[in-house]
């Protein structure tokens, strides 16, 4: 068993590679909010409430395309549709703990810290392993919400010609850097690019990404239906 | 809706996602087939993001002669492929653009 505060360290040091992309990421979400034309204490609360990379950023995307409240807020839930499976995943954990501790600990569950700490929670059995989990969290937390209020200075600072919304695309491609290499990944990749780009247009109320995500996870449906009973 | 009231909301949902499973779930509720299924989230959905933002221009018509964000994007990617590296593809990808519309 070691100390609550030594598990918590580890979870901070284990992170700590994966907080390198989240720095751009966090100057291009404030400077692109403070560009559409949200105030910069709005623009500080999106990462304070919301607290989610791709939650926000999908937020902007949809709100300076004109897209309606409700359009806005089902896109937003439907890109943090991943969380129930991280939740279902090491729920079973945290299972023990009084229900304050998984109320903060939910706050704290986002890509980088589940991706890092699941594997801490499947190899170690301590009582106390979820600070681990809490670490990690609250370290992106810190990097997130620093980079979010540099990006809000920054904004008028950086100037339009460097196209700098490009790396929306850019840094939500990187995050699938792991499954270009798997062929059931590449043709939902491919199908679910086409129907966004095809329905941006065509679809009504703005609604494609969650067209375009739920017709990825059909493919996704059949595809691993067919794999397994070819097995 | 206000600028505040949305951002409450998608706070709230971002939040519901995080928390529903942690204090709901029995062991048993998600099956393996619903969670490899929900395992292809992100490749469902990310792209929805990711390729309007390259092939449409600003008025959302689709781009394809003459954009150089399809080049950099391409780059990026096969940085990507190759480096497994985040980070390697988002400044492979931001370079590469630079690059074209400003060198080239």
């Amino acid at each position: 068993m070691k100390s609550n505060f030594k598990v918590f360290l580890k979870g901070i040091i284990d992170v700590s590679p994966l907080m390198i992309p989240v720095v751009p990421f966090g100057l291009i979400f404030g400077v692109l909010a403070i560009d559409i034309g949200f105030t910069p204490i709005e623009t500080m609360a999106m990462s304070l409430i919301i607290f989610g990379g791709a939650s926000q950023i999908v937020l902007l995307q949809l709100f300076s395309g004109g897209a309606s409240s409700l359009v806005i807020i089902s896109s937003v839930g439907a890109v943090n549709s991943r969380h129930l499976l991280y939740g279902a995943v090491v729920s079973e954990h945290l299972s023990d703990l009084k229900l304050i501790w998984k109320i903060i600990i939910s706050y704290f569950l986002i890509d980088q810290a589940y991706a890092i700490s699941n594997e801490y929670l499947k190899k170690n059995k301590y009582q106390n392993r979820y600070f681990h989990l809490v670490g990690a969290g609250a370290t992106c937390w810190v990097i997130w919400q620093s980079t979010t209020f540099l990006g809000i200075m920054l904004g008028a600072a950086i100037p339009e010609k460097l196209g700098l919304s490009f790396a929306v695309p850019l840094t939500f491609l990187a995050l699938l850097v792991n499954d270009f290499r798997k062929l059931i990944n590449v043709i939902i990749i491919i199908v679910s690019g086409f129907v966004a780009t095809l329905g941006y247009n065509y679809i009504p109320f703005k609604a494609y990404v969650i067209v375009a995500g739920l017709t990825g996870l059909l493919v996704a449906m059949i595809l691993t239906k067919i794999v397994k009973s070819n097995e | 809706m206000s600028n505040w009231a949305l951002i409450i909301y998608c706070g709230l949902i971002t939040y519901l996602t995080r928390f529903l499973m942690i204090a709901l779930i029995k062991k048993e509720m998600f099956n393996n087939r619903v969670r490899e299924v929900l395992s292809y989230v992100p490749s469902a959905i990310f792209p929805a993001i990711i390729f309007p933002a390259i092939f449409l221009d600003s008025s959302g018509s689709i781009l394809v002669e003459d954009n150089p964000k399809i080049m950099a994007a391409l780059i990026a990617a096969l940085i990507g492929i190759f480096s497994r590296s985040i980070i390697a593809t988002i400044f492979s990808g931001l370079a590469s653009y630079w690059f074209l519309i400003f060198v080239v």
